[in-house]
């Protein structure tokens, strides 16, 4: 089998992470902002196995199960998180929440 | 009974105590049972330590400060001379109480003015009994707190703060040197207890030495400013702004002798320096006359008798300066038992015409007020010194024959003594005759009760009686001062001495009763023409001291505070709070509560700092 080269997938999970970031500081909708988290976090994931191919090394996959269940937890607090916020103030706007200032 | 000295600080203390905490809830006749009773038990207690004495006592009570070498007690050391002054504190001091008790009863602030006064006899007989110098510097600082406190007892008047903090600041100059005279002995010596700094100077230190000098003058700075002697003499005119007791009590008879206190318990420096005993010696000769003269021309009751104070105080630092110790106690104490009269019936006088002070708005008295005639009298007798009959004869005649005979003093000094006894006794007939002779000009309103009589009838009498001890009084005090050394070939006999004294007695009194009482149209002559106007002028303002101090001294420094008024140090620190603010300002602006904009800061951060560590 084939494997990528590690270069290739490194440059591919930079890519992904970098779209993630600027969906996160562009996106005001809180649903947008969870995906790109998830995505960023995918992003790094990709990294791990990338990294763990080229070493032929199991330990990356193993990393890439913590960050899916990491991200599985993340996700169900930031949603419980988002719905509150919704009922709060009835938008979805992230900036809408930025009472807590200096 | 010796064990029982602890007290006597004691009592007046807790009293005063009591007082400042509890006086407001206490009704008036409580508040006077315990500011006067612990006075009363203060000067028993000394009266059956004084029994019991023998020689000398030390009572150790426990160790104050212990750092290295450096361990001074809180303890009192009894001797003769503690002795004496003690006793003469607190019976004269218990006798102005209950005068107090009366005096003051009309005042609102009655609790506190006892509190003030027990704490001040309180600290003044700490100051007597005091074993270590640094003890002694306790109650010196202690009664000039009550001082400023009591000059200022009615702080409503603002003239009356500023009197009280004028006495605080000019005493504080002296107090400043000596307390750097308290650093240079301990320095030099080792030790602070009082029998051990006398026993090692006299061991160590040479006569003339410059140690020895430099201490005693540092002393004497110390002693000048407490005891009101040239060049800090302007305090005490302006302290008569306190409450008439405490004028008698703390400005007439016993703090401002503190300085007189001071000099003869440390007398072992003095007599190491012999060129400071002569500045003792001419600065109470000087300050004799020069408030003499100035007594002569105030018309505030109360300012003339303080110059007489601080002229009378001028007579001991003369007994001083010529090594009269046991003169300058005794005088000490007469002038103690006569000026606290003479403050007390001018109390009366000034209570009987509705707080009137000027001299020349009294008269005709004599009739109206016999109580205050009498004892005025006899006071300013023994003020003036009538011969034979009072106190203050005996003890200003030993001054004068110490300072004609004794190998430090001379004819200078005598002359000058004689020409104070003139002035005195043409001041103080002046007071008489403007005050209780003449019409009345003024009606009486107030008579004085029985706890008013019987302090001056008290002290009326010990005015008299107090001088016939002399002989025996000295003798006693020999057992802790040096005795006077009877001079091998006196250039006059003792006799024609006191002739002399006697002689300008009566030359003062006849100038008095011509000037003021048979022709005053003459003394209003010389106040006329334009040298004597200015004259007046002149010694009504204290031989212009005050004007010059404030050109020299107080004008200077608040020309510096007003160049200075935004305080350059201050600024260096307020620009540093400045800096934090502006710091915190930028901070706080990066805080918009917009979560985008934080991810943004932590993404930038995080990129930031990868470049260093992948660039740098």
């Amino acid at each position: 089998m084939a494997t990528v080269p590690l270069r290739d997938g490194l440059i591919l999970s930079g890519v992904l992470f970098a779209l993630g970031l600027v969906g996160l500081l562009v996106r005001r909708n809180m649903i947008f902002i969870l995906m790109s988290i998830e995505v960023m976090l995918n992003a790094s994931g990709l990294a791990f196995v990338v990294a763990g191919a080229r070493w032929q090394q199991p330990d990356g996959q193993v990393v890439f199960l913590f960050i899916l269940a990491m991200a599985a937890a993340e996700v169900s607090v930031g949603l419980a998180l988002v719905l509150e916020l919704y009922h709060q103030y009835k938008s979805l706007d992230v900036d809408a929440a930025s009472r807590m200032k200096g | 009974m010796l064990r029982l000295l602890w007290l006597i600080p004691a009592i007046p203390f807790l009293s005063a105590l009591l007082l400042a905490v509890f006086g407001s809830r206490f009704s008036r006749m409580t508040v006077a049972g315990l500011g006067v009773g612990s006075i009363a038990g203060s000067a028993v207690i000394s009266i059956l330590t004084a029994v019991a004495f023998n020689g000398s006592y030390t009572q150790s009570l426990w160790v104050w400060i212990h750092v290295g070498g450096f361990r001074p007690e809180i303890a009192f050391r009894l001797d003769a001379l503690s002795l004496v002054m003690t006793l003469v504190v607190t019976f004269v001091g218990f006798l102005i109480h209950l005068y107090s008790a009366e005096f003051m009863l009309g005042d609102e602030g009655y609790s506190r003015f006892f509190a003030y006064m027990n704490l001040f006899v309180a600290c003044m007989v700490t100051l007597l009994l005091a074993d270590n110098l640094l003890l002694l510097y306790l109650g010196w600082e202690g009664v000039g707190l009550c001082s400023y406190l009591l000059i200022g007892f009615w702080y409503q008047d603002p003239a009356n703060g500023r009197a009280g903090q004028k006495a605080f600041v000019v005493t504080r100059v002296g107090d400043t040197a000596m307390a750097i005279g308290l650093y240079l002995i301990f320095h030099s010596l080792g030790t602070l207890r009082i029998e051990d700094v006398l026993r090692e100077a006299a061991a160590r230190w040479p006569a003339g030495s410059s140690y020895a000098i430099a201490a005693s003058a540092l002393l004497l700075g110390g002693a000048v400013g407490k005891s009101a002697q040239l060049p800090l003499q302007t305090w005490l005119p302006d302290a008569m702004a306190g409450p008439t007791p405490t004028s008698a009590l703390i400005h007439a008879a016993t703090m401002v002798t503190a300085g007189v206190y001071l000099i003869a318990r440390t007398h072992v420096l003095f007599q190491l320096a012999p060129p400071v005993m002569l500045a003792v010696a001419i600065i109470g000769a000087a300050t004799l006359l020069m408030a003499g003269f100035s007594a002569l021309t105030q018309d505030d009751i109360k300012r003339v008798l303080a110059y007489s104070t601080i002229s009378q105080i001028g007579y001991m630092f003369l007994a001083l300066g010529v090594g009269a110790w046991g003169a300058a106690i005794f005088h000490f104490m007469t002038h103690a038992f006569f000026k606290a009269l003479l403050f007390l019936a001018a109390g009366i006088v000034i209570e009987a015409l509705h707080h009137e002070h000027n001299i020349f708005r009294m008269g005709g008295l004599r009739r109206e007020l016999p109580i205050a005639f009498w004892t005025f009298l006899i006071g300013g007798c023994a003020l003036a010194g009538l011969p034979l009959v009072t106190a203050g004869f005996y003890s200003k005649d030993l001054i004068l024959w110490s300072a004609r005979t004794s190998a430090a003093g001379g004819v200078e000094l005598w002359v000058a003594g004689l020409a104070g006894v003139v002035l005195t006794s043409l001041y103080t007939f002046r007071l008489i005759f403007l005050v209780f002779f003449g019409e009345l000009r003024t009606p009486v309103s107030k008579r004085p009760g029985w706890a008013m009589r019987i302090p001056v009838s008290v002290l009326a009498i010990l005015a008299i009686i107090g001088g016939f001890i002399g002989g025996s009084f000295t003798r006693f005090l020999a057992t802790s001062l040096p005795a006077f050394p009877e001079p091998a070939a006196p250039g006059i006999t003792e006799a024609a001495a006191g002739s002399i004294a006697a002689i300008a007695f009566f030359l003062g009194l006849a100038a008095a009763w011509l000037l003021y009482l048979k022709h005053p149209e003459l003394s209003a002559a010389m106040a006329a023409n334009a040298t004597g106007r200015a004259l007046h002028r002149f010694w009504f303002a204290d031989w212009g001291m005050d004007w010059l101090y404030d050109r020299v001294f107080v004008r200077p420094l608040t020309a510096i505070t007003f160049i200075n008024r935004r305080d350059a140090i201050d600024s260096l620190y307020n620009g540093l709070a400045r800096l934090a603010t502006l710091g915190y300002r930028a901070l706080s602006w990066t805080e918009t509560g917009k979560l985008r904009w934080y991810a943004a800061g932590i993404a930038g951060g995080t990129a930031l700092f990868i470049a260093i560590a992948l660039f740098l």
